[in-house]
């Protein structure tokens, strides 16, 4: 009943604060992580939820460069953008990230993925969400949880099937 | 297939939520805890077992007794909001993890060919 040699997810919000980080180990080295997040026939195959349809608008993960990804699911279609400030192969990406879907424009947070090295090709990703206030933060955390979990059961389950957890 | 043991799982069924507030206050027995519910003796000690799995129940002896203390840390420290959001992303690296499976297997073949 246990999955012990799976990679947890951990998160960190502390209460009052403006930041998220979000810190996750990979059995694979960083070149390969750093691609998987850079680019964007990658990208598709894992960002999105599982039960909507991801696509990509715009990719440029470069320093001035800009992205903006859909997901849509029927008639309902959520908008993501932002701009890329850094990314540096195979360490480091910087970019802003704004949901087109909240009742007003302008809350867009600043986003930094730090990918290291750890022993026998291995990474370890940390990933740091500022936003522009508490309430910003709180809001964006609470809009992905009736679409997340609704299928993480199924797509462990498959994982398991498959036999890919051990 | 359950393999599911996280503070969601423990207060996702109404009794489990109910075994929860009752022993809050003091630890009680698995008779104690019966008592209190209107199901049976066998279902209560499942709920009580997964809330011991969950980590919210320690099973304490005293003597031939075997008490319930309720362990409400991890309620206080993980909101449920926190603990969706980072089901979310616990979702998406599993699916990346696939994903860098399949893209070190390539790299292999083609490293071979060459």
């Amino acid at each position: 009943m246990t999955t012990t040699t799976k990679n947890a997810t951990s998160i960190k919000a502390e209460p009052g604060k403006q930041e998220v980080f979000i810190t996750r180990e990979f059995d694979a080295p960083r070149e390969l992580v750093f691609k998987a997040f850079t680019d964007p026939k990658l990208v598709v195959q894992w960002l999105g939820p599982r039960d909507l349809t991801m696509k990509i608008e715009k990719f440029e993960p470069k320093a001035g460069g800009s992205y903006r990804y859909i997901h849509a699911r029927g008639e309902h279609s959520y908008g993501f953008h932002g701009v890329v400030h850094e990314s540096t192969f195979p360490e480091r990406i910087i970019q802003t990230f704004e949901f087109e879907g909240l009742p007003e424009k302008g809350h867009v947070a600043l986003e930094t993925a730090r990918f290291e090295e750890l022993p026998g090709g291995r990474t370890k990703l940390i990933t740091q969400s500022v936003f522009q206030s508490v309430a910003d933060r709180d809001g964006m955390m609470q809009s992905g949880m009736e679409r997340g979990v609704n299928d993480s059961h199924e797509r462990l389950d498959e994982l398991f099937a498959k036999g890919a957890v051990k | 297939m359950q393999t599911r043991r996280d503070v969601f799982q423990a207060i996702a069924d109404p009794t489990r939520r109910g075994i929860i507030e009752l022993i809050a206050g003091q630890s009680l027995n698995l008779n104690a805890i019966a008592e209190k519910f209107d199901v049976s003796r066998p279902a209560i000690s499942q709920h009580i077992k997964i809330l011991t799995e969950c980590g919210l129940i320690v099973i304490k002896k005293q003597g031939r007794e075997r008490f319930c203390e309720a362990k409400l840390q991890q309620l206080n420290e993980v909101s449920a909001w926190a603990e969706q959001y980072r089901r979310l992303w616990a979702d998406k690296f599993e699916a990346l993890d696939q994903l860098l499976i399949q893209m070190q297997s390539k790299k292999k073949k083609t490293t071979r060919k060459k």
